[in-house]
């Protein structure tokens, strides 16, 4: 029996996390838990305006300035750029304020009260210019903020005959439905807010710790900012991401970094949530327009054509990719032949919108489902057997002409279905007892809608990156070097399972590096949904390289398993590998947007049942069921967990997060008392069916599952909402407001007819 | 001013101004990290600790209110190298994430389980309404506090 490997496989079960005891014991250290020695406290400076000349700086002479350092983009040794897709944004502004909010002065000073103190006697001094805030006028405007025409990025897609074919289909016969769908802001809303220390190394390099999803993302922008390669980029346990720490984390290391260096000590730069709610990055608001051909016996969708106008705020940030992923998921889970589908993202003078869980997809999916829903009503169609006629099967052509496989679109619907069809099990008796506490009349009502998602980057994006894992020895214990970030999806965890049953070890046994650029590889941005699947992927790669390096060292074969391996060799030498992501051959033109757009799909269908209060117009969540294709849940646990997480932001996005903009596009309710995140009591019970169709290409067959649970609990529960009262809601967030606006325009249009 | 308190079973002095907040006393003065300040209104819940056995936001309290008092924080759940069973629950059923709001919510489930050591899902919910979560969607955490006794009464056997 020697050797034999008796454990039994760590993928597949609910093995619990790594980091679970640190951090139920409060032992985890985030970016704000740790303090150098000697350590200063920084604060940013911020226009008050939305757009401006910027004049200079005044300081209060009462002040008492003797300990406080400020710093401006004159103190920058490199370049006054944040660098990510475009160099359009400073890390300090100069010339013109291009939003409220935008960082313009630095202050360090000894204490985090002194700090902030300082910020309030310092007057941004500023002429006051034209601001742009509609962006249904930007790229006409004579006011510019980027390039000649404010445009960010403009994309068109043409599958089949396009446009000619709406014409040729209502010619023939079919009805053309047309709705115009909106969203509004969101925000990430992490608990931890930005948080970065910038320490000062011996020889003139800066170490950044922090909270952060993609460490290489800083690395790149600071190399501009110093203008030298002398640093590195150290992940702190990061309290949550969502998007919210995919790029803007660059700004605030850039930030601590200028401090560190003018001042020679470490600067801890940590944000209050009222300047983290004002001044980061949002989801993109959107207006989308949707034409569709529609047989009006079958419910066949014939062509359709799409248009989505994106409001990327200031600065570029990631906004192009952003817009790349809406078009691409424009039309939702449905198969259409002809097709013409137009995206614009443009600039105005409002804070930059930025990478947020879905990137994009959300807003689409909610167009997508709402006019659906259109459809069904204007045809008198079943919304359910409407989709269920046109979703997408294996073999369907996507809008880039990509071929489907592993399609689990009416698996996940039937598997939801069934489930929300059961009663509900009694260990999830509804949160609020219901019935008879409040005065209101109540209605309810089920919505069910649809999502696909790519899961990983865009086309050939994979290919172009080649992210890398290294693996490595540690006497009998084995560790593994990545980038890829835990920001609460369990990544940490993952990995270790991933090379622990490659090499037929105790997990116990495989840990993790720290997430430091000065060790690890370039994994690639923890974002995409691509970490399970796509570095995962490469780290499994690791360990058996890993495996096949030991059995040529010591001169065994396939038989001899991990530990004989270990206990044959010669020399305790460090021995460590690197894997890097091999190119699948994907297919992908960026020019014409065709081919293979995704390396797979992941396919997820909600299921909301909600009471509406119709005299308040609050909508009471009763059960949210999900069947979500997972492809392998690497661990049901963790995994049920984060499709769990997903969907409560959605139901947030639908009926609770309104950012709420004053005259200058600053958030006015910058608190956690006002912009409304769902609670226990406001969170359904939530039942979450995984469904496993294997992706070949993915380690031990798992799909990426980051973002699609935020993409249609929205227009599930406007699904919901128009079940069970009639109204119908086009637009996001679903505010009771909102809620009560509907059904009174609705009984006024009753009472017209 | 030197205010005095029991914390974590151990009297404690601190020299602090008395209208400090007694969440900055614990982490920045006594360096007890495990409370997190996620908005400093008294809405978040992840700076929750236990003053004489009842759950409270210490990002709301001056210090000068707990003297005399016992202040019970996240460090001080484990007893004897052994995790709170709510703790343990935490981890073997999906109730941490990111782990940031993790601290006030295990003090807070604690507290609900000193009361009432087998509730029902509307009871912990209701007693954790004061938590914020952005990761789980709560379910986890629901589950987690649920299963505690029965997986204690497991794991003790």
């Amino acid at each position: 029996m020697a050797g034999a490997s008796t454990h039994s496989p760590h993928i597949g079960s609910g093995f619990v996390r790594a980091d679970g005891p640190a951090k139920v014991t409060g032992a985890a250290l985030y970016v704000d838990d740790v303090r150098p020695d000697d350590c200063l406290y920084g604060a940013t400076v911020r226009s008050p305006v939305a757009r401006g000349r910027l004049l200079g700086l005044k300081k209060d002479p009462a002040f008492d300035w003797s300990d406080v350092v400020i710093a401006t983009a004159d103190d920058i040794p490199g370049e006054n750029v944040v660098a990510l897709m475009t160099d359009d944004q400073p890390v300090l502004a100069t010339g013109e304020l291009r939003h409220v909010t935008e960082p313009v002065a630095l202050i360090a000073a000894p204490s985090r009260d002194k700090a902030l103190a300082a910020v309030r006697h310092v007057e941004v001094l500023y002429e006051a210019l034209e601001p742009l805030f509609d962006p249904t006028e930007s790229a006409t405007s004579p006011i510019r903020i980027f390039g000649d025409d404010n445009v960010f990025s403009r994309l068109e897609m043409v599958h089949g005959d396009g446009l000619d074919a709406l014409g040729r289909a209502e010619s023939a016969g079919a009805k053309v439905i047309t709705g115009t769908y909106t969203v509004g802001l969101q925000e990430q809303l992490y608990i931890e807010c930005q948080g970065m220390i910038a320490t000062p190394r011996d020889d003139g390099g800066v170490t950044i710790f922090g909270s952060m999803q993609c460490p290489f993302y800083i690395v790149k922008a600071l190399k501009r900012v110093l203008g030298h390669e002398k640093l590195n980029v150290v992940q702190a346990v990061t309290g949550g991401g969502f998007g919210g720490k995919e790029e803007y984390p660059s700004m605030v290391a850039a930030h601590a970094a200028v401090l560190a260096l003018k001042t020679g000590r470490p600067v801890k730069l940590i944000y209050r949530r009222d300047e983290d709610l004002q001044a980061t990055t949002k989801r993109h608001p959107a207006i989308m327009t949707y034409s569709t051909a529609v047989d009006p016996e079958t419910g066949e969708l014939q062509a359709a054509s799409v248009d989505l106008l994106f409001d990327g705020g200031a600065y570029n940030t990631l906004s192009p990719v952003v817009l790349s992923r809406a078009i691409l998921h424009a039309l939702g889970p449905y198969a259409v032949p002809h097709v013409k589908l137009d995206a614009l993202m443009v600039a105005t003078h409002t804070p930059p919108n930025g990478a947020f869980r879905g990137f994009g997809a959300p807003q689409v999916m909610f167009a997508a489902e709402r006019h659906m829903d259109r459809i069904a009503r204007e045809l008198d169609l079943d919304p359910i057997a409407l989709r269920r006629a046109n979703l997408y099967r294996d073999g369907d052509v996507t809008p880039s002409g990509q071929t489907l496989f592993d399609v689990a679109s009416i698996e996940v619907l039937d598997r939801a279905l069934e489930a929300a069809e059961k009663p509900l099990p009694p260990s999830l008796v509804p949160t609020r007892p219901g019935g008879g506490q409040a005065a209101g009349r109540r209605a309810s009502g089920r919505g069910v809608a649809i999502a696909w998602h790519g899961c990983g980057f865009t086309g050939n994006g994979e290919a172009a990156l080649k992210g890398k894992a290294d693996v490595s020895l540690d006497g009998d214990r084995v560790v593994i070097h990545t980038a890829s970030t835990d920001i609460g999806q369990g990544t940490d965890s993952i990995f270790p399972a991933i090379v622990a049953d490659v090499l037929g070890i105790d997990v116990e046994r495989v840990s993790n590096a720290p997430h430091d650029t000065a060790d690890v590889p370039d994994s690639g941005p923890t974002v995409a949904s691509r970490t399970a699947m796509v570095v995962g992927g490469v780290v499994k790669q690791g360990a058996e390289k890993l495996l096949a390096a030991l059995r040529a060292e010591v001169g065994l074969g396939d038989e001899a398993d991990f530990d004989t391996l270990l206990a044959a060799r010669k020399s305790d030498a460090t021995l460590r590998v690197r894997a890097e992501y091999e190119d699948k051959g994907a297919q992908w033109d960026p020019e014409t947007y065709q081919g293979d757009a995704y390396p797979t799909y992941g396919w997820s269908c909600m299921v909301v049942d909600a009471e509406i209060d119709t005299d308040t117009g609050e909508v009471l969540y009763r059960r949210l069921v999900q069947a979500t294709d997972v492809g392998k849940a690497l661990n049901p646990v963790l995994a049920a967990g984060q499709l769990e997480g997903g969907a409560l932001q959605g139901l947030g996005y639908a009926t609770s997060e309104a950012v709420v903009l004053d005259a200058q596009r600053r958030m006015r309710n910058d608190r956690l008392t006002n912009y409304i995140i769902p609670t226990t009591l406001d969170a359904p019970p939530m039942e979450t069916v995984l469904v496993e169709f294997p992706f070949a290409d993915g380690p031990f067959g798992a799909k990426g599952i980051g973002e699609i649970p935020h993409d249609v609990p929205a227009p599930a529960v406007a699904a919901a909402i128009e079940q069970a009262t009639g109204a119908v809601l086009d637009t996001l967030p679903m505010t009771p407001e909102a809620v009560l606006a509907a059904l009174e325009a609705m009984e006024a249009g009753e009472g017209a007819a | 001013m030197k205010i005095g308190f029991r914390l974590n079973g151990a009297e404690t002095t601190v020299d602090v101004t008395p209208m400090a907040r007694l969440l900055d006393v614990l982490r920045e003065d006594l360096r007890l990290t495990g409370s997190k300040e996620g908005c400093g209104e008294g809405e978040c819940g992840a700076c929750t600790v236990l003053i004489d056995g009842k759950a409270v936001n210490s990002c709301l309290v001056p210090v000068v209110q707990v003297r005399g008092a016992s202040v019970k924080t996240v460090e001080g759940l484990a007893e004897d190298g052994r995790l709170h069973p709510v703790q343990q629950a935490f981890i073997d059923h999906g109730g941490a994430q990111c782990g940031i709001c993790t601290p006030g919510f295990v003090v807070a489930a604690a507290e609900l389980l000193e009361r009432d050591p087998n509730p029902d899902a509307v009871t912990i919910r209701e007693a954790l309404a004061g938590n914020l979560c952005r990761c789980t969607g709560y379910q986890k955490i629901v589950d987690s506090v649920a299963r505690t006794l029965a997986s204690a009464e497991e794991a003790g056997r």
